[in-house]
């Protein structure tokens, strides 16, 4: 992946040299065209198209601003509820990814999540703890909605 | 006739983001206030702040971008930064107030982390 992006950028600066104009917008212009002769040689660059990857990246990218959206009318939802009959709690929820970045990918996205904050990851990494707002609703939904966040970041990852 | 329409379009375009800025803001520390406890209160303060701030700086961005013609770099990546940062700040007070004893709410119903440390 990194000599397939240092191939792009080449071909954006002689497209530039080609050019005989040096402005950013001509490089954008040359980037693209490098990345249009790479998707066209794919069979003969060593290792798969990488902007592939950078549509998944993207993928994620919406995904993040979905849940932020979501978890921020949850949270509008008991601001204004005259009552605080909510039941908060922490739980435990097992996860099987490895690294430490893709961890932190999943903690940020449980804590943008509606109604989760994630609070501590045990020593083993084999476990993350979570605050809920409200533990009977969340619980169940969390489970089903991890699936789909480590689908995701093991797609981008790996 | 068609440019004064397009303006004013803008105008309420970005009067739109502006006030669900300001509101999401004002919500998120009315809620502050009102939890019972640190991490209730946590949860108020990283997701409903995130929003609002994104809000007002999308809304200032469009109206540099109508009005000046300046593509404001500096403001798209404060969204990004906020964006980046206010959860990772959550989860280490959170985890701050947890391990130097801060109770959990009376009413709270399970708590994992505490069998884990006593381990």
């Amino acid at each position: 992946m990194p000599f397939q992006i240092i191939l792009n950028i080449t071909i954006a600066i002689m497209w530039m040299f080609l050019n005989e104009s040096y402005s950013f917008s001509v490089f954008v212009v040359g980037y693209l065209f490098g990345a249009l002769l790479l998707f066209f040689l794919q069979r003969f660059v060593p290792d798969e198209f990488y902007m592939k990857r950078v549509v998944k990246i993207i993928a994620l990218i919406f995904l993040f601003i979905k849940e932020l959206l979501l978890s921020n009318i949850a949270i509008l939802k008991w601001v204004y509820k005259p009552k605080l009959d909510m039941q908060p709690g922490i739980f435990a929820l097992p996860i099987d990814l490895k690294s430490n970045w893709e961890i932190t990918l999943l903690a940020n996205l449980i804590t943008l999540t509606p109604g989760t904050l994630s609070i501590a990851i045990s020593n083993d990494y084999s476990y993350i703890y979570i605050h809920a707002m409200d533990i009977d609703n969340v619980e169940e939904e969390i489970n089903s909605i991890k699936d789909s966040f480590e689908r995701a970041i093991k797609e981008v990852t790996r | 006739m068609n440019e004064m329409w397009i303006e004013a379009i803008w105008d309420i375009v970005i009067i739109i983001f502006m006030l669900s800025g300001t509101f999401f803001i004002v919500s998120s520390s009315i809620g502050i206030l009102r939890f019972p406890d640190v991490y209730t209160r946590l949860h108020a303060a990283t997701k409903s702040s995130t929003l609002g701030v994104a809000g007002i700086m999308i809304s200032a961005f469009l109206f540099m971008y109508v009005e000046h013609n300046i593509v404001s770099g500096k403001l798209i990546l404060g969204i990004i930064f906020v964006l980046l940062t206010a959860p990772v700040s959550g989860h280490m007070i959170s985890r701050a107030a947890y391990r130097s004893g801060v109770k959990l709410w009376g009413n709270s119903v399970k708590d994992d982390y505490h069998k884990q440390l006593d381990k």
